[in-house]
């Protein structure tokens, strides 16, 4: 048609096709890793409703914006709205899920070492979204 | 000759008028008068966000209405309405055809717009642009929400209005010396688009009202509460607004296959690519809509689905950059200002696309969704791609529309400024996103990192605002006093040009 040869695009289509397939596959089994939870994992369900999270465990204790939990320990998070839609957010360790009324979205993570972590919301729920913030303690096993 | 302004006419004469060229104009006096009214409203979301606390906006509901008009306004009243503008000024002149098919539909679909826009400004929502149920239902105070849905609804309809008419147009009122297969790059863009927004909107015309009487308490589609879902809703959001992003982003695609070549000094790399590029897109851009959604408790099939869904569509974005650099590749390139701007967006589309495959990665994903990161990715397309090539082409047109030549040094300073504030602005918010911080939130923790960073977009922010103050003084000025153009060859760079003087305004 215009009279040069096409060769150097189908080689970079390839190219983009080629990087695109690699992309897709790491991510793949990344998240088959990722989505294994553990069979003893402790349940903690998590409830959020405007503006703050409350985090209820297995022996039936309740926290309020505060989250304990142990070290070398898997929890299965549980998460659940009252209201809206808000987003369970735990940044340091790469929880996030939606809490959607009418539904349960189920999380997990094993925290490593001590520490504090922010959790926040971050899904738009209206008016204190922004400060719809709690503390995560990892602390270290009691027994 | 499209001469709107060299000879003054009545304004209820253009207004009146269904001739394409005046339908045009009043495009695109609209849209960019949208465009700085939205971004006066980011000015202030970044002006309150410079420092931890409550600075110039007092609380956060107005702070959330702000973020809700701004990108309502950019998208719907800025975006769509100037890429309707080009179009109705080129389509017709490049299909060879005396005017848009059907002019009345064409007046009509431009003045459902106003109330649309007056709708929006008037009520000013703050369920942010997607309008998510339950809070939408519940939680949204009224009668905001309600004219925002309705506000929403017009535009839907002048936007399926306006795509038939482009489609009719280029399909049935081109020349008949003239196949498809030569029908120039941008009217394909508007082919394509046009196609996308009469496949895409319906589903979201349906889901805003449902959304509407779910919010008058007589039905419970989106309602958990009732025994909805609003995950439905999401559903039907996405499905509309994910191929809408190809509309946005497709014509402003088109206008820069105007604007490289011309001043390349070179016919397109690849005619074929283009088009096979832009109707790849077309189709493939609706198998990725849920990669909106993997955090909402999607299955990992589903969003393994989605992933590779979101994956396919990247080939042809790359095509339209290969096909960019190519024609440019040992071109005598002339850098007048509607060059740089185009060129810039390119750069800009490529780092967008590179984020955007980021995303698309379902674990990766999981940390920039919601941040700001994806506050960053999509304004390197709506701002550094969409505006960039969009700003470039009202330059461009310039000399058609007034019969004069802007200030071309101020056009360069505009370019040269809002390039560095876009990078600094965009490219800063997804390291910021990175670093956890949520998007949509009226005010933060004093992290230090945070601050520094919010620091950096606000001051980028501010120099996209002073340069767009350049621009408009540059518009007002010089389509009343500036030097008069040279219209068969405005920009010095030879050639002929085969429109606009084909384009016959019988007011004129
Ligand atoms: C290479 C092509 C692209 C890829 C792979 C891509 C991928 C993505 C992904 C995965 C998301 C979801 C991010 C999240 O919320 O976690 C996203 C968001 C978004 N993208 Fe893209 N995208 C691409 C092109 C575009 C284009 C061309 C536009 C616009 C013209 C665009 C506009 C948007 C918008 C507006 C959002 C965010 C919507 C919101 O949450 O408010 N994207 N993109
Ligand atoms: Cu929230
Ligand atoms: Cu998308």
């Amino acid at each position: 048609m215009s009279g040069h040869s096409n060769w150097p695009e189908w080689i970079y289509v390839g190219v983009v096709i080629a990087l695109m397939v690699w992309v897709g596959a790491e991510a793949w089994e990344a998240e088959r890793l990722v989505e294994h939870v553990p069979a003893d994992a402790k349940i903690i369900k998590v409830t959020g409703q405007q503006w703050f999270w409350t985090f209820e465990h297995e022996d039936g204790t309740k926290e309020i914006g505060e989250l304990h939990v142990e070290t070398g320990k898997a929890y299965k998070f549980e998460i659940e709205s009252k209201d809206v839609n808000h987003s369970f957010n735990i940044h340091d360790y790469v929880i996030l899920m939606d809490a959607i009324p009418g539904r349960v979205n189920t999380v997990w993570f094993a925290p490593t070492d001590v520490g504090e972590h922010d959790i926040q919301c971050r899904e738009y729920c209206g008016l204190i979204h922004y400060n719809m913030r709690g503390t995560l303690y990892v602390e270290e096993p009691s027994s | 000759m499209v001469l709107e302004l060299q000879k003054p006419r009545p304004i209820w004469q253009i207004m009146f008028s269904t001739h394409h060229t005046d339908v045009g104009l009043l495009y695109l006096i609209t849209s960019v008068a949208f465009l700085f009214m939205g971004g006066a409203l980011a000015l202030a979301i970044r002006a309150e966000l410079f420092l931890p606390g409550a600075q110039i906006i007092g609380d956060a509901m107005t702070f959330n209405r702000i973020f809700t008009v701004h990108g309502t306004t950019l998208i719907f009243l800025f975006i769509i309405p100037f890429a309707s503008a080009v179009g109705n000024y080129f389509v017709p002149i490049m299909v060879r055809y005396k005017d848009m098919a059907y002019p009345k539909l064409n007046a009509i679909a431009f003045w459902m717009i106003p109330p649309a826009g007056a709708l929006i400004w008037l009520g000013f929502a703050d369920f942010t642009w997607y309008a998510t149920p339950p809070y939408s239902i519940i939680s949204a105070p009224g009668p905001a929400a309600d004219m925002w849905i309705f506000g929403l609804k017009i535009l839907g309809i002048s936007s399926v209005l306006g795509a038939i008419n482009f489609i009719v147009t280029i399909l049935k009122c081109k020349h008949p010396d003239m196949s498809i297969g030569q029908v120039p790059l941008l009217a394909w863009s508007f082919l394509s688009s046009s196609l996308i927004i009469i496949v895409a909107i319906p589903t979201f015309a349906a889901a805003l009202l449902m959304l509407l009487t779910d919010r008058l308490g007589v039905s419970g589609f989106f309602n958990p509460a009732m025994g909805g879902d609003p995950i439905a809703y999401a559903h039907l959001f996405w499905f509309t607004f994910h191929p809408e992003v190809y509309v946005l982003v497709i014509p402003a695609i088109g206008m820069m296959y105007e604007i490289i070549p011309r001043f390349s000094r070179k016919p397109i790399y690849s005619y074929n690519s283009g088009i096979f590029a832009f109707v790849l897109l077309s189709i493939v851009g609706f198998s990725s809509w849920a990669h909106h959604m993997y955090a909402t408790g999607m299955s990992f099939t589903e969003k393994t689905v989605f992933m590779i869904g979101t994956l396919a569509a990247v080939p042809a974005s790359a095509m339209h950059v290969f096909n960019f650099i190519a024609t440019m590749w040992n071109a005598r390139i002339k850098f007048s200002t509607p060059m740089m701007w185009a060129v810039g967006g390119i750069a800009l589309f490529f780092s967008a696309g590179a984020g955007g495959v980021a995303n698309a990665a379902m674990p990766l994903d999981f940390s920039t969704h919601d941040t700001y990161w994806v506050v960053g990715h999509f304004h390197l397309f709506v701002m550094g791609t969409i505006a960039f090539g969009s700003i470039g082409y009202l330059y461009y047109m310039f000399p058609y529309v007034t019969g004069r030549m802007y200030n071309e040094t101020m056009g360069k300073v505009h370019f040269v400024m809002s390039f560095i504030g876009t990078v600094l602005v965009f490219f800063t918010q997804h390291v910021l996103g990175l670093y956890g911080m949520p998007r949509r939130i009226f005010d933060y923790p004093p992290i230090p990192e945070w601050i520094a960073m919010n620091q950096i977009v606000t001051v980028g922010a501010m120099i996209i605002g002073v340069s767009m103050a350049i621009f408009l003084i540059n518009m007002i000025y010089s389509s009343g006093k500036g030097k008069l153009a040279n219209t068969e060859d405005p920009f010095g760079v030879g050639g002929k040009y085969y429109y606009p003087f084909e384009a016959k305004n019988p007011s004129h």
